[in-house]
């Protein structure tokens, strides 16, 4: 038999959840019951025109999709070479691209019968649309969010707390991403029959990475109908930063049967890659098991998870969705990297330049752009998915800038 | 089924109870008090011995064994120094089950196939791998029943009447059943639903069912143990190291006395001598 799936890179995961060897079901049994719940209930939605229907009307009305692809024509002009567009994911309501995937999953949890919703955050941006979701949908909230990220994003606390949510702070481990993601799946564990676990990124165990990233290609399907529409062409370049990666994935989906356009995520890199003091998962990190599903990990030799470490919350995460592991076993997509101080400039210049204050996390991905669009050609052309808004970094950001002489 | 295993239950049934199992990190809180605590519990009559694979990122378990994994790793333990704590077990001690609980992780870097081979050699019986449901079978259960090796499947109260052939079928050495949904730790079960449990699980398997999570006192075990074949307690006996530290958060004499005499009440508890 020929298998179809060798002539796509669009038709992952196989019916085990794994992209290549990546991906699976690495779970306690008390969730598996649940995990193949969530899949066979997925399935049926994702082929009810029913559940299309109702997404795309939140979507639209509430979220405010399709959000625009933009020529920046004044970072085009600085850096001299390719046209810039900027898929302006921040315009969502709650200001990033995780509504998108929430709305999604709450829609799914709402099919289930189930009223109580659990989740994790980092920088805040999945918890704020998971609790704006059960706001809409009168559903019970609880927020796992690592204590040093309640610190350094509370504006974000603040919103998940005025929306109805709980909001726990994590304490164990060194209180980030990683440790909130670990304290979710427990007090999923224990209560597992109740509570739907709505995850924020294309991570987890199967069905996760595969739901998460239907939800969010919703990105890379606009990207693609809007440049067609602007330019009568595919760009030759498309770009996003990547944690666990979601809005890369939903940005790139679309797009990776399309062998003529680069793809490029960039990962966060800390204060450099050889200090060790990084979130680069594929740059610096290796195979293992984590959090239900196999992919690329920091880790040490013994197989213990070394903690991430970033300027943004929402990259600091020592692990990366399976499907981007599989794309870089692949080489499908390049995958690069951006330090602190490289995303604080962009994040400047994005400022300056557009009157767009970008996310700290997409910062990451423009810092990239700059290296790159200079030596293209003028008449070719680079998406970068601007998924969320830099308001929430302000309190990290200003001090920052302050102490460096620059503001 | 693993000797050790198949004895240890038909000794106890023999004396008309079910097994005592205790777990123990790895190297908590220093690799010299863990072989002395791993002594003690063989001393104090417990029937199976669990040795936790200390891990950073312990999803299924509550506080009390994730600081002591935490402590464990601090300590400078490592997969390998696990490995070498249960040699020097087995040479002590030829007849006690040893049973290695923990996650897949550390077992993936370190090579599936020169871990099993070195547990076997190292005179381990079995395996519980948390995060390894039936799906992933492939993946270390196969290899290890090859190997010789137990793999002991976690059942819990989620594990319902159309799962658990899937999670049974490949399951050896005897049926974990987590009394609790929920966490290491944390609460307890009740005795009635725990003769239901078992009533349900050993319907459906040939293998013994004991039962865990959640029992903390000799009382508990005790019941545990008659409603089912066996009780297992973790939590409450890694607190005590917890509480008895050096001021250098080494182990001292009486961290392993301490827990001689509470394991000691938990093995009468057992035997239907506790209160």
């Amino acid at each position: 038999m020929i298998d179809v799936n060798l002539n796509s890179f669009r038709n992952q995961p196989d019916e085990r959840g794994r992209f290549g060897m990546h991906g699976g079901r690495f779970v306690a049994e008390t969730l598996m019951p649940l995990i193949l719940q969530v899949e066979s209930a997925y399935k049926a939605a994702s082929t009810d025109d029913e559940f299309a229907k109702e997404l795309a009307y939140y979507q639209t009305h509430y979220v405010g999709r399709p959000s625009p692809l933009y020529f920046a024509e004044r970072l085009t002009a600085h850096y001299g070479g390719a046209k810039l567009y900027l898929k302006r994911d921040e315009l969502n309501h709650t200001g990033a691209h995780k509504i998108n995937n929430v709305l999604g999953q709450a829609l799914l949890a709402k099919r289930m019968g189930k009223t109580r919703i659990i989740a994790e955050t980092g920088a805040g941006q999945h918890g704020v649309a998971t609790a704006t979701a059960c706001a809409l949908f009168d559903m019970e909230c609880e927020v796992f969010m690592g204590e040093e990220d309640v610190r350094r994003q509370k504006p974000n606390v603040d919103r998940m707390r005025l929306l109805g949510a709980k909001v726990h702070p994590v304490t164990s481990g060194t209180g980030t991403l990683k440790d909130a993601m670990n304290e979710a799946l427990r007090y999923w564990v224990a209560n597992a029959e109740t509570h739907f676990y709505i995850i924020g990124t294309v991570a987890g165990p199967h069905p996760y990475p595969q739901m998460v990233r239907d939800f969010q290609s919703v990105i890379g399907k606009e990207a693609r109908r809007q440049i067609l529409d602007a330019e009568g062409r595919l760009p030759d370049t498309i770009v996003a930063c990547i944690g666990g990666g979601s809005n890369a994935m939903g940005l790139f989906h679309p797009f990776l049967d399309d062998e003529d356009v680069t793809i490029y995520g960039v990962e966060a890199a800390g204060k450099g890659i050889p200090s060790g003091l990084h979130a680069a998962s594929l740059t610096g990190g290796t195979p293992g098991v984590l959090h239900g599903n196999r992919t690329y990990l920091l880790q040490d030799e013994d197989g213990q998870i070394i903690d991430a470490h970033s300027i943004s919350a929402g990259l600091d995460y020592p692990g990366i969705g399976p499907e981007h592991s599989w794309l870089h076993d692949m080489k499908r997509v390049n995958y690069v990297s951006a330090t602190d101080e490289e995303a604080l400039d962009a994040f400047q210049l994005c400022s300056r330049l557009e009157g767009i204050i970008p996310a700290l996390e997409p910062s990451h991905a423009l810092s990239f752009v700059g290296t790159v669009i200079g030596e293209m050609d003028k008449d070719q052309i680079l998406i970068l998915n601007m998924c969320g808004r830099g308001d929430k970094d302000l309190g990290a950001v200003l001090p920052m800038l302050e102490e460096r002489g620059k503001l | 089924m693993s000797t050790r295993i198949k004895t240890a239950f038909a000794n106890a049934n023999a004396e008309g109870r079910g097994i005592l199992g205790v777990f123990v990190t790895a190297g908590d809180p220093d690799a010299e008090t863990s072989a002395a605590i791993l002594d003690a519990l063989v001393t104090s009559n417990v029937d199976i011995v669990e040795l936790g694979m200390p891990f950073s990122d312990p999803m299924a378990d509550g506080p009390a064994i994730q600081a002591a994994s935490l402590r464990a790793l601090k300590g400078g333990m490592t997969l390998a120094g696990t490995l070498e704590i249960a040699r020097g077990f087995r040479q002590r001690h030829p007849d006690t089950p040893l049973v290695l609980m923990g996650y897949y992780n550390p077992i993936y870097i370190y090579g599936v196939d020169r871990f099993l081979a070195e547990a076997s050699d190292a005179g381990v019986d079995g395996l519980i791998v948390v995060d390894l449901p039936p799906e992933e079978d492939d993946e270390l259960c196969e290899p290890a029943t090859a190997a010789g090796l137990d793999f002991i499947r976690l059942v819990t109260p989620t594990s319902d009447a159309g799962r658990l052939p899937t999670v049974l079928g490949s399951a050896s050495g005897f049926v974990y059943y987590v009394a609790i949904t929920g966490i290491t730790g944390t609460r307890s079960a009740a005795g009635d639903s725990i003769s239901a449990a078992y009533a349900r699980v050993s319907a459906a398997t040939d293998l013994p069912v004991v039962t865990g999570f959640g029992i903390r006192t000799p009382e508990q075990a005790g019941e545990a143990a008659s409603r089912s074949d066996g009780a297992i307690v973790g939590s409450a006996v890694v607190e005590i190291i917890a509480d008895n530290l050096g001021p250098d958060g080494k182990g001292m004499p009486e961290t392993v006395s301490k827990i001689a005499a509470f394991v000691g009440d938990l093995a009468e508890g057992v035997a239907g001598k506790a209160g």
